[in-house]
């Protein structure tokens, strides 16, 4: 698994960090850990658009996001 | 994630329908609720600057602000954030003004020009545009500002403060306040009614993360309509309210509050919609996020009205004849700056 930390980085920073980690890596689970609803919902918005299927936990302050995939599903 | 969607579509009517009445109620034409100029008109009437047609205490801002405020508390968004790279966002924000006032609106001002039949908007909107594009490939190179990091809660409170602040001002209207007796800043709709139109947009923009700039990016970015729903649906009803109304004129020439110099509303908006894509919003977003604790955007927001300052005080911005003595090497200037932010704060730099 991926794991991407975007903590502390303003939008559209997360979405693109997590864009360019599925291009690079695809195919491939990915976490992606946030700490802000709008990072969350941006990142689960473009997860959701690129076919993955989105599990959210909540850590603290933070949000872990997991993307699978939905071929691997 | 649709009844997201249909919210941002309903808030997006509803602020293209309240900024167009507000024309009718007394706001200048096609400049029902422009966060630029009024940051601008704030500006002159803290006598930051002198140009006498553009001073008024625009209670419209204040209320976006604290109606974004109270949003972001009652619905737990209200998180202390700040620390990433405050110098170069103010400089980005006081360069978006300069790109802006040299249009003579920011991207909520295009869409509702545009809306009001001034083609010039869509000169700008293309501007706009295509400054978002260019971000874009500065964000795929691996452009940002930094993390930020948490602060004290109390410090989340400056920019509400401050606000709460203007609009005491607005009220009591104390001697040190400027006020134009003529020309745009003469125009305004009265205090209570601009206020809670400002409160509604507030909690609005703040529950759909409604942004002026970040709809044209993520259309390209990441091809997601969502927040260029709000942008469409904006246009739509501040076009519905402009044709009930009978004030839509449609041409490039003699539009209110706008001049016909294609190049440089095309510019003007280039560097204003590049500067927000670096930033990661508009300033109506900006003004937000400032609300919901993020004290990088409240530095913004001073670099605005820095911008705003300038603009008029060195002959940067436009009227309606054409754009400024220095208008020109201003946005030369900030084109350089900001590609030169774009370029060296990039993780490949």
């Amino acid at each position: 698994m991926i794991k991407i930390d975007v903590r502390g980085f303003a939008c559209p920073i997360p979405v693109v960090k997590t864009q360019k980690a599925m291009k690079e890596n695809p195919g491939r689970e990915l976490l992606i850990i946030c700490e802000t609803v709008v990072s969350k919902e941006n990142v689960s918005r473009l997860a959701e658009n690129k076919g993955y299927k989105i599990t959210e936990e909540k850590d603290g302050q933070d949000y872990r996001l997991h993307l699978k995939p939905q071929d691997k599903i | 994630m649709r009844n997201l969607r249909i919210f941002m579509i309903v808030a997006g009517f509803v602020v293209g329908v309240l900024a167009a009445l507000m024309t009718i109620f007394g706001n200048p034409a096609n400049m029902g609720v422009c966060v630029a100029c009024f940051y601008r008109d704030i500006t002159g009437a803290l006598g930051f600057h002198r140009a006498e047609v553009v001073q008024y205490l625009r209670p419209e801002i204040m209320g976006i602000a604290l109606g974004a405020f109270i949003s972001a508390l009652l619905f737990r968004d209200y998180r202390v954030r700040g620390g990433s790279n405050s110098l170069i966002r103010f400089f980005l924000g006081m360069f978006f003004m300069i790109g802006a006032l040299v249009f003579l609106g920011c991207p909520v001002r295009a869409i509702l020009r545009l809306a009001g039949g001034d083609l010039n908007g869509i000169t700008g909107l293309l501007g706009v545009v295509v400054g978002a594009v260019i971000g874009i490939y500065f964000l795929k190179r691996g452009f940002n500002l930094g993390r930020a990091t948490s602060s004290k809660k109390a410090v989340g409170l400056l920019m509400p403060l401050m606000m709460l602040g203007l609009l005491l001002f607005a009220i009591g209207n104390p001697r040190f306040i400027f006020s134009s007796t003529q020309g745009p800043g003469s125009m305004y709709a009265a205090l209570g009614l601009s206020l809670v139109v400002g409160l509604i947009i507030g909690v609005l923009a703040q529950r759909t993360r409604m942004c002026f700039v970040g709809g044209w990016r993520d259309l390209f970015l990441v091809k997601d309509t969502y927040l260029f729903s709000g942008i469409a649906a904006c246009f739509v009803g501040a076009l519905i309210v402009n044709l009930v109304a009978g004030s839509v004129k449609v041409g490039f020439v003699d539009q209110p509050v706008a001049h016909t110099m294609h190049l440089w509303n095309f510019l003007g908006m280039f560097l204003a919609g590049l500067t927000a894509t670096l930033l990661g919003g508009c300033p109506l977003r900006q003004t937000i996020l400032a609300s919901e604790g993020d004290t990088d955007a409240g530095i913004t927001i001073l670099g605005l009205i820095a911008g705003a300052a300038v603009s008029h005080n060195f002959l940067l911005a436009s009227s309606a004849k054409g754009i400024g003595v220095f208008s020109a090497t201003a946005v030369i200037i900030g084109i350089i700056f900001t590609c030169s932010i774009g370029f060296f704060m990039s993780e490949e730099a």
